[in-house]
């Protein structure tokens, strides 16, 4: 075991060569998505070795939930991923309706569809946009979160929070969608439609310098994302088109025509840094097909009550289940064990996709520049609130 | 220079009259350098600002005018933070180069006819020399800050520096060959007589491209968006000056923002004519004449321009940079300059192509026309927008 | 391949390293013993019918009630050829669990049982860089085990605040940990 540390760094001494330098991309830093540490032995510009440390952020959301009564676990989700809560709870709640034996009604299932597809489109507008910061341009970073606000203000007339919602609960959803949503989702959809993709497309995804920043390096093959377990639009840049949405279809996604989105290898070598930042902003404009389906179906639909089956008390019997669905980043995968006697779960482990990222990072990191080592986390779209929980 | 030592009156001893006149346009420059600054990051903030669909400053002062002299007495009072372990005369050093470097070359710049400190006959070469002194600064900021990142911006921006330096100077020796001096002032005076005899459009396709270059190593030599690795935020935290707060911190601002003017200067100098008016009926209202008002007007639309590069374009790496450099700029400046040379040397074309006294008068009024038509689409766009979104 | 035959491919392979199969719980599981999982998990992999190249999830749950008390590591495991999803567990003792780690067949296991050794306690045999990831590099403990108690300090600092740490700081003391104060070591209390 290799936990020598020499002075807070994990190498040891004798085997590093004089003229390397260990660099500390610390935990405080610009561009790490959260506090990441990364250790990185560097021959000037050249990064040899890469070394990522993660905990900063634990929280000990394991250890809580197994504190907490079942419907009390879903705030604890909102915050491990904060910046796709919908996506966090909505796989928690599945996980504990499967336990159950709970199948929702369509009313509830197309309102969890529209948030879910809110929110993939929010966090990607915030993943694409922080990319292209961490690459230099400042201005497409603003108007894609000018246009997260309208997502997130509909958030808010919805169920009352801006960012971590505890909206998807067992057997239903916290607050129904008021009057006049449809409206108001039409209207967003209309701006992206018109607006924020085309510009976003424009300004940043076909601007020749940060094609050149992203578009040959990071390279990884589909066999290498497989064994590492990359899930996702991470494993989408690469090519094979794996989406839960289409292969296991939850809530009602088999109603739903879209296309899967893969990395094309367009501008350099299939599975590079541009692939997987092409997959998340050509998602969007999926997510908005998604929607604009569901928002016409909702309308059509009569409303129903969403605590309908929303049970008094959650206690499952004894048992266990593994449950997975799409979140933005990735397969969230939930194994919830039950063992029967009390309301509060007896294990809740997460399998956090940014967590699996994090974990190719060291073996892709090799032989890059500095700059693209920020290019590397970027693309991986890490939140370490997901990662550390 | 000669200007103030004329009025000066004539009772004074000659060494009292030159020291004097040395002195006032030293205080003129300083002064003129140091209030630069002060608009320009307002007007950079400002811009930053609407490009990215937000407002940018408005509270301090009536739209947020007073916003610079807020930030500067708050980085003078700021505590001077010396990193253990930093070399400590070195690291005060340090920031002190960089300002000279940018503040020497301003005694060349004409800023009309009469209106320059000193008319060197190697005025050009000097203000090449001069800024060189900032790369030495950088360095210096750098290694003394005892911090890998600062090692890092350094070592970057000083290679970024000298290989752009190469690509500008090939260019500039072009507009040398066309005047056959390196006076700025003669340099001016070779442009006389109107838009179509300014540099920019000599050679017709030449000198643009000329242009283009100077432009783009410029750009490079203030580390300026896209070529601003030394300090670029989101990989170095801020490159050489991490580890410099309080009044440093300020004075490479103003460095990097000087120096950003004086390139825009060297370029309007060059290729837009200098102090030189596009009609010589222009030139001059009555007695006085508008030629500061004229070079002030084209180097602050250049700066403008390194400004809204600046909030567009994501950042070169430093590799790519470095191609740029060497395998881009310098083939085709060193191109330029033999091709400027032989076609100045060749008796038919000395005075240019035949279609330059056109080049112009056409591609001025289009540019504008151009921009105009962009203004007046996007604000009637926008104002669609708000009407749809009222529907 | 439903459940019962991948068991069943399994049985024939591994006969007596296949404790038990469950086969009534909504996803059923196979309990193997900890010396073959490297092996089975190898297996699972290569073979065609099988190719399970995907690993879920690796997690470990602590079941001390249970008799005769437990840790277990539940691997799920995926295939994107057949699309399909099997569980493997394996049970080992509470105190000096030692298990072969699967980190040749699944790279991702890596950072996995790093995580099931930082906070329950058992060693991968073979892991090649087994140290805590999520929790500090000096902590002390394996916190998710269910016989946790909250240790007093961390390096000099409270980690629990005690009855009267709250009543003095309500007083408007200020209670933390200055420059002099005496730092008990870390207790861990197990029983």
């Amino acid at each position: 075991m290799s936990t020598d540390l020499q002075g807070g760094y994990g190498w040891r001494v004798d085997e590093i060569d004089t003229d390397e330098m260990i660099l500390n991309m610390g935990p405080q830093h610009p561009s790490t998505h959260g506090v990441l540490r990364i250790e990185l032995r560097t021959d000037g510009e050249v990064v040899r070795a890469a070394r990522p440390h993660i905990g900063y952020l634990h929280r000990c959301f394991e250890k809580h939930a197994e504190s907490v009564d079942y419907p009390g676990v879903i705030p604890y989700t909102d915050r491990m991923d904060y910046v796709a809560s919908m996506g966090n709870s909505l796989g928690y709640a599945l996980a504990v309706e499967k336990l159950m034996g709970i199948e929702v009604g369509p009313y509830v299932q197309t309102i969890r569809v529209i948030m879910a597809e809110l929110q993939r489109i929010a966090s990607h507008c915030i993943a694409v946009g922080t990319y292209g910061m961490d690459i230099g341009a400042f201005t497409p970073f603003l108007h894609l979160l000018r246009d997260r606000e309208k997502i997130l203000d509909l958030f808010e007339w919805t169920c009352g929070a801006r960012l971590l919602y505890n909206y998807n609960w067992v057997g239903g959803v916290s607050h129904d969608v008021p009057e006049g949503f449809v409206k108001a989702c039409r209207q967003f959809l209309r701006e992206f439609d018109a607006i924020t993709y085309p510009e976003m497309i424009d300004l940043l995804i076909k601007n020749k310098i940060f094609i050149k920043r992203t578009a040959g390096i990071g390279i990884c093959s589909p066999e290498l994302a497989v064994s590492y377990d990359l899930t996702g639009p991470n494993l989408r840049g690469s090519g094979p088109p794996r989406d839960l949405r289409r292969d296991e279809p939850y809530i009602g996604y088999e109603n739903y025509e879209f296309e899967v989105v893969v990395g094309e290898g367009k501008f350099g070598p299939r599975g590079s840094c541009f692939d997987r930042n092409w997959v998340r902003a050509l998602e969007m404009k999926e997510s908005a097909k998604i929607l604009h389906q569901a928002v016409d179906r909702l309308e059509k639909m009569e409303r129903a009550d969403v605590h309908e089956k929303v049970p008094k008390r959650v206690k499952p019997a004894k048992g266990e289940v593994y449950a997975r669905s799409e979140a933005p980043r990735g397969q969230l995968g939930y194994y919830i064990v039950a063992d029967g006697t009390g309301i509060n779960p007896y294990r809740v482990k997460v399998k956090s996709p940014c967590f699996t990222a994090m974990s190719i990072f060291h073996v892709l990191a090799k032989g890059m520049y500095i700059a693209d080592i920020i290019a590397l986390i970027g693309s991986l779209d890490v939140v370490l609130g997901e990662i550390d929980r | 220079m000669d200007l103030v030592f004329n009025l000066l009156p004539e009772a004074l001893p000659h060494w009292a009259r030159v020291g004097l006149a040395g002195v006032v346009c030293a205080v003129i420059l300083v002064t003129l350098m140091a209030l630069g600054p002060i608009a320009y990051v307002y007007v950079e903030t400002k811009i930053a600002g609407f490009m990215q669909d937000r407002i940018g400053p408005k509270r301090v002062g009536p739209h947020g005018l007073l916003q610079t002299i807020a930030d500067a007495v708050k980085l003078m009072f700021k505590e001077a933070i010396y990193p253990a372990g930093a070399d400590k005369k070195l690291f005060i050093l340090a920031p002190c180069l960089v300002v000279v470097g940018a503040f020497l070359s301003f005694v060349v710049l004409p800023f009309g006819s009469r209106l320059q400190a000193a008319d060197l006959n190697v005025g050009l070469f000097y203000v090449v020399a001069v800024s060189s002194i900032s790369t030495v600064g950088l360095i210096m900021a750098g290694w003394a800050s005892n911090n890998k990142y600062a090692l890092f911006g350094a070592m970057r921006s000083a290679a970024q520096i000298v290989s752009y330096e190469i690509p500008a100077v090939m260019v500039l020796l072009t507009v040398v060959t066309l005047v056959g001096s390196l006076s700025l002032q003669d340099i001016v005076w070779a442009q006389h007589g109107g838009l179509s005899r300014w540099f920019l459009f000599r050679y017709f396709p030449l000198m643009p491209v000329a242009f283009v270059i100077f432009f783009t190593a410029g750009l490079a030599e203030c580390n300026r968006a896209p070529f601003d690795i030394p300090e670029a935020e989101s990989e170095l935290v801020a490159g050489f000056h991490t580890e410099y707060s309080g009044f440093f911190f300020a004075m490479f601002f103003l460095a990097e923002y000087t120096e950003m003017f004086v390139i825009s200067v060297v370029a309007s100098v060059l290729f837009l004519g200098g102090w030189m008016a596009p009609h010589p009926l222009l030139q001059q209202v009555g007695p006085i004449g508008l030629g500061p008002l004229w070079l002030i007007a084209k180097a602050w639309s250049l700066v403008f321009v390194m400004m809204w590069l600046r909030w567009t374009l994501p950042r070169l790496r430093v590799d790519q940079l470095m191609y740029v450099a060497w395998k881009v700029l310098l083939p085709i400046s060193m191109v330029l300059v033999v091709a400027v040379g032989g076609l100045a040397l060749w008796p038919p074309t000395a005075n240019g192509f035949p279609w330059d006294r056109w080049a112009g008068w056409i591609l001025t009024p289009l540019l504008f026309a151009y921009l105009a038509y962009m203004i007046v689409a996007a604000r009637r766009w926008s104002a669609r927008r708000t009407r749809e979104m009222a529907a | 391949m439903d459940a019962a035959s991948v068991h069943a491919r399994l049985k024939d392979r591994f006969a007596e390293k296949i404790l038990s199969f469950q086969s009534e719980a909504l996803q059923p599981w196979v309990v193997i013993a900890p010396d073959a999982i490297a092996e089975v998990a190898a297996f699972a992999k290569s073979e065609p019918e099988l190719a399970f190249d995907n690993l879920l999830c690796l997690s470990a749950v602590d079941y001390p009630k249970e008799d005769p008390p437990r840790m277990e590591v539940v691997y799920h495991l995926f295939s994107y050829e057949h699309r399909h999803v099997f569980v493997l567990k394996v049970h080992l003792p509470r105190e000096g669990a030692h298990v072969p780690t699967v980190e040749r067949t699944w790279a991702v296991a890596n950072w996995h049982e790093r995580e099931a050794y930082d906070l329950f306690g058992m060693v991968f045999d073979g892991h090649s860089d087994l140290r805590r990831i999520l929790l500090p590099d000096d902590w002390i403990g394996h916190p998710l085990r269910k016989d946790w108690v909250d240790p007093d300090f961390y390096n000099g600092m409270h980690v629990k605040p005690t009855q009267q740490m709250a009543e003095r700081s309500m007083a408007g003391e200020k209670i933390g940990v200055g420059p002099f104060d005496i730092t008990p070591p870390n207790r861990h209390v197990e029983e």
